[in-house]
């Protein structure tokens, strides 16, 4: 596929000369995408990082303009999308080099937040050859009523990183203002650019439109692979926790490789995770080597200090999160380590690509599993990436609350006819397929809020005129829209600010971040906990920020530690299966991995790949059930609550279940062996159960949140007064419970339930699991636990059935307190 | 297995503090909500931001469950009934009907609050800045500390309780045993932390904090003074 081995076109003058003097020659990917833009072809790059994919990207651009005649007025040619700001702008510097060096008349420029208001109003106006920015801001380019005039001649779009946006509500947003691009310029072509994916296809079908009927899919050019990346597992010998993410054990292992490299990357899952391991890293650090900490809730002055020294060669290490799976290219890496489990060997190329960018040599990584189950995925998925071997994902439709948001922006560029809209927004792949009734409820719901009892539409935000177009009521609207636009919901957040120890709280003091509100929350003053890198000892909350003063403590008191982030995949849940199952693999998983393993199979027994193994066992005075599906912790918590439904039925007193990303515990009062598991594990149970239990649940609720703010039922900004997280997220549960009891069937809450049940649930993937076992499930009935079975045990859940737990906490707080008044001891 | 009402003696009277964050004063039949905001969804239309419009009949709806439970003979609002002076034309008529009925069946009493200083005109019951009964002094605003036996709203008070890494937010009665905060009753009212200063500063004695829950109040938090 890659092998244009003699390529078919030459590089035209100056660019052959450029290339020639550079000591280069064109990749036949690069030459490809000459051809492919000659030809006026949407296509899709899918290379490897390092091999020129973004110079791929634009070499036809530059070229086109490089040959035009001499322009008198200069119009907009190529739009380049990233979803990273920082990515832009550095793909601008980079761009300069090759104009500069042949002399070409093009001016590059950039649009973010960050830019000028009064650069933004001159590109509308006068735009450059090449805009590069990102799609929040393509969407707020064309909710303006100059667009059509900005956008008229343009011939090509970028999507730069397309793989990481375009299965999102970040993607369904970009896919609708791609449509409208299509109206405003139906000559522009696309050039989609991702890095190696497991299935192309919809991908391939994102970038061209949609036909009314069947499908339409852009041409596909393939990279030639890198070298297959060197991947080692920091596991010992002698100890292996049972549980836990954190892989204290292995810090010694990790600042070793530290040393032996130039540069390292420290990958972890979660912000908290990187916190406690960069201060783990830091306590071993005898050599001070520096090491730098890099995560999103960190102030974005210090994060743009670690990324310039790092960039600069400064630091030894960064510890970070997902803020650094993309960005910008550091020469300097050559050295990749991930702490937990990598979830998703997609995820783990993505990363170990970090490292040195240079396609011939081998990248390096080290992966550090933090307990047993997490030593068989690292293993997994390190045998997924050399067999070059990639995960799917499932794709998500199209969803309403952004398309919501995207009609609202539509009508603040022009009156539009709401028949032309909903073809334009069929042509958006992840909408095609839409149902005309579901798009005239969106617009309903835009112009007064689409309820059954038509309250508002005296306060209409879109009318229809005499010619039946709608239109916008008021001009303030647009005003609003652009403070409201974009799909990016944080949770409620709130500002830390560091003041000296004795100072009136709200006295002065520095930003060092943000934290989750729900943990500020929780804190009493004095209690200490981790962040930016320090222990901190809380003081109080005043106005919109929590002040705190450093800690003399080595160790924070507040845990502030809460499970990984990402689920794990379901291609690499299928490897570890067939791992566990396949007893001749165990030789290369660390001894005490091996041991546990073997006494697991004499004590109860090693399930095949298609089956599910139940264990049932006393102890201590409580019964349990412990099954092993191996699909993500989301999976297992839905699982779990409609398993102890039924159980409640049968009358078996479940009280409790806990989940983590390989296996789902239950107990309860009563024994639980003899339970007919065909019966209790039916795929029966994702009916009614589920719905009941989806709409009481927290997560349903954020999902809510999310869906509200993006649709724009609430603002998050209102121009002149901020609206802060905590009022946003205490008012939305009211509504939820209101609307949810008034009008069931209300549009946003079908939105929600598509959210929630597709994405955030997995229950799509607990419904294949459930097939796949059925008339497969093993059942042990054991004396005592079993080895398997301890991991499960040893993992706290923290989202337990909402309602009943909720009011046992308050029962339980007011026991305590009326208990310690009590006590007459003194 | 259901814990009896939840208590409370302010002076020498007995009230039941109850999960729906209503006040119920035994001896005198007598029903007291705070804040109910009727129409505060629909305040929000003006600004484009259409929340359902069904917060009104889902508080007079609670409400109603309330007087039949109790056979309430006297109701106080205490004041912030209506979320602003134009809320009253913004009901429907059905929601007016709803209104009218509560207020003719009771001996309903509408304390002025500061959202709204003249309550709609059509409105059954009484309008009254303050009210005693008994012991007890009823008023929107809680007035300067110390004072025996005042039962107040205005500050819509909520408390965060946690325990073993789950934490939940909850509405709350906050008393020191001679005065009294409820909660706010309107559907879509929010919450200010217990811990703020504008609802400490009330108690310098220390208080008592009661946060609702779905069965009946607990007696979470008791802070010294």
């Amino acid at each position: 596929m890659n092998a244009l081995a003699e390529p078919h076109t030459a590089l035209p003058e100056p660019f052959a000369r450029w290339f020639a003097a550079r000591g280069w020659s064109p990749r036949a990917h690069q030459l490809a995408l000459v051809e492919h833009a000659a030809r006026g072809e949407a296509v899709l790059l899918v290379a490897p990082t390092g091999g020129g994919k973004t110079l791929a990207g634009f070499l036809p651009t530059l070229i086109a303009l490089a040959s035009a005649p001499k322009r008198r007025t200069r119009a907009l040619h190529t739009l380049y999308i990233s979803p990273l700001k920082a990515l832009a702008i550095d793909v601008a510097r980079n761009l300069e080099t090759p104009i500069a060096e042949m002399s070409l008349d093009i001016r590059v420029e950039t649009r973010t937040g960050d830019t000028p208001a009064s650069r933004r109003q001159r590109q509308r106006y006068a735009p450059p050859d090449i805009l590069l920015t990102t799609p929040e801001q393509l969407t707020l380019l064309l909710a303006h009523r100059l667009a059509p005039q900005m956008f008229e001649h343009l011939r090509t779009v970028v999507l730069d990183e397309l793989h990481a946006i375009h299965n999102s509500k970040r993607g369904d947003l970009l896919a609708l203002t791609l449509a409208r691009l299509t109206t405003l310029a139906p000559n522009h072509r696309r050039v989609g650019l991702s890095a190696t994916v497991a299935d192309p296809v919809p991908l391939q079908r994102y970038l061209v439109p949609q036909p009314e009927q069947g499908e339409a899919l852009c041409a596909l050019v393939r990279g030639a692979g890198g070298a297959i990346p060197e991947i080692s597992l920091i596991a010992s010998e002698d100890y292996v926790p049972w549980a836990g993410h954190l892989a204290r054990h292995a810090m010694l292992d990790v600042m070793a490789a530290i040393k032996q490299a130039k540069t390292s990357l420290v990958f972890v899952n979660t912000r908290r995770q990187a916190e406690l391991t960069f201060q783990d890293l830091w306590r071993i650090n005898d050599d001070n080597l520096a090491i730098a900490l890099h995560h999103g809730s960190l102030a974005p002055e210090q994060r743009r200090k670690v990324e310039a020294a790092m960039a600069a060669g400064r630091l030894r290490a960064v510890v970070c999160t997902s803020t650094l799976d993309l960005g910008i290219d550091w020469g300097a890496v050559d050295n990749v380590i991930c702490i937990g489990a990598p979830k998703g060997a997609a995820r783990l190329v993505q990363r170990i690509g970090r490292a040195n960018h240079r396609l011939d040599e081998p990248s390096r990584a080290w992966l550090v599993p933090a307990n047993r189950f997490e030593v068989l995925e690292c293993e997994a998925a390190r045998e997924a990436v050399i067999a070059g071997e990639l995960d799917g994902e499932r794709l998500k439709t199209g969803s309403l609350d952004v398309l919501a948001q995207h009609v609202l922006g539509m009508a603040c560029a022009a009156p539009f006819a709401e028949d032309d809209l909903y073809r334009e927004v069929l042509s958006a792949s992840p909408y095609h397929g839409l149902p005309r009734e579901e798009f005239a409820r969106v617009v309903d719901f835009v112009a007064t809020g689409g309820y059954a009892l038509k309250r508002y539409d005296r306060y209409a935000k879109l009318r229809k005129t005499k010619e039946g177009l709608w239109r916008l009521a008021h001009p303030k609207l647009a005003q609003a829209y652009r403070l409201n636009a974009g799909t990016i919901v944080e949770d409620p957040m709130i500002d830390i600010r560091l003041q000296s120890k004795g100072r009136p709280i709200g006295a002065g003091g520095r930003s060092l971040g943000q934290m989750e509100e729900y943990f500020i929350e929780q804190l009493l003053p004095g209690d200490t906990f981790v962040f930016a890198g320090e222990v901190l000892a809380f003081q109080g909350i005043h106005e919109d920020a929590a002040y705190v003063s450093r800690s003399p403590d080595k160790e924070a008191e507040v845990p502030s530690y809460n499970g990984g982030k990402f689920p794990l995949s379901t291609f690499l849940a299928r490897r570890v299966r067939e791992m566990v199952s396949n007893p001749a693999s165990w030789h290369l998983l660390p001894d005490p991995v091996q041991e546990w393993l073997r006494i697991q199979e004499w004590r109860s027994t090693i399930p095949q790949p298609g089956q599910l193994l139940v264990e049932t066992f006393p102890r201590a005075k409580r019964f349990y059930m412990v099954c092993y599906p191996f699909e993500g912790r989301l999976a297992h918590q839905t699982l779990g609550m409609l398993v102890t439904r039924r159980l409640e039925r049968l009358h078996l007193q479940p009280t409790g279940f806990c989940a983590n990303e390989y296996a789902l515990a239950v107990w309860g009062r009563r024994d639980l062996s003899g339970l007919n598991l065909g019966q209790l594990f039916d795929e029966d149970m994702l009916g009614d159960d589920l719905d009941a239990w989806l709409a009481e649940s927290n997560l349903f609720k954020r999902t809510f949140r999310n869906c509200a703010v993006i649709a724009g039922l609430i603002e998050r900004r209102m121009p002149g007064k901020e609206k802060t997280g905590r009022q946003v997220t205490f008012s939305t549960d009211l509504i939820y419970d209101v609307l949810r009891e008034h009008e069931p069937d209300h549009i946003l809450l079908r939105a929600t339930y598509q959210d929630a049940a597709t994405g955030l649930l997995d229950v799509a993937r607990l419904g294949d699991m459930l097939k796949r076992v059925k008339t497969r499930i093993i059942a042990r009935h054991l004396d005592r636990v079993s080895p398997l079975a301890v991991p499960a045990l040893l993992e706290i859940s923290r989202e337990m059935v909402a309602g009943e737990a909720h009011e046992e906490l308050l029962r339980e707080t007011e026991d305590a307190l009326i208990a310690d008044a009590m006590r007459v001891d003194g | 297995m259901t814990r009896p009402h939840c208590l409370l003696v302010l002076g020498e009277t007995e009230l039941v503090l109850d999960a729906s964050g209503a006040l119920w004063w035994p001896a005198e039949k007598t029903l007291v909500v705070a804040d109910l905001h009727f129409e505060k969804g629909s305040a929000y239309a003006r600004s484009g931001q259409f929340l359902p419009p069904y917060d009104t009949r889902a508080t007079i709806r609670r409400l109603e469950v309330l007087l039949v439970r109790f056979r309430a003979e006297r109701v106080i609002a205490l004041g912030d009934s209506f979320h602003d002076g134009g809320a009253g034309e913004r009901l429907d008529e059905e929601e007016c009907a709803a209104l009218s009925m509560l207020t003719r069946c009771t001996e309903f009493t509408w304390i002025e609050g500061n959202h709204d200083p003249e309550p709609p005109a059509w409105l059954g019951g009484r309008i009254l800045p303050e009210m005693m009964i008994g012991t007890l002094m009823f008023r929107h605003i809680p007035g300067e500390p110390g004072i025996m036996g005042e039962v107040a709203g205005h500050l819509h008070p909520a408390v965060r309780v946690s325990r073993g890494g789950v934490s939940v937010r909850r509405r709350c009665f906050v008393s020191d045993g001679r005065r009294l905060l409820l909660p706010a009753f309107g559907a879509y009212t929010g919450g200010l932390d217990v811990r703020d200063e504008a609802v400490t500063a009330l108690f310098s004695r220390g208080h008592s904090v009661y946060a609702l829950g779905k069965e009946r109040a607990y007696l979470v938090k008791a802070v010294a003074a």
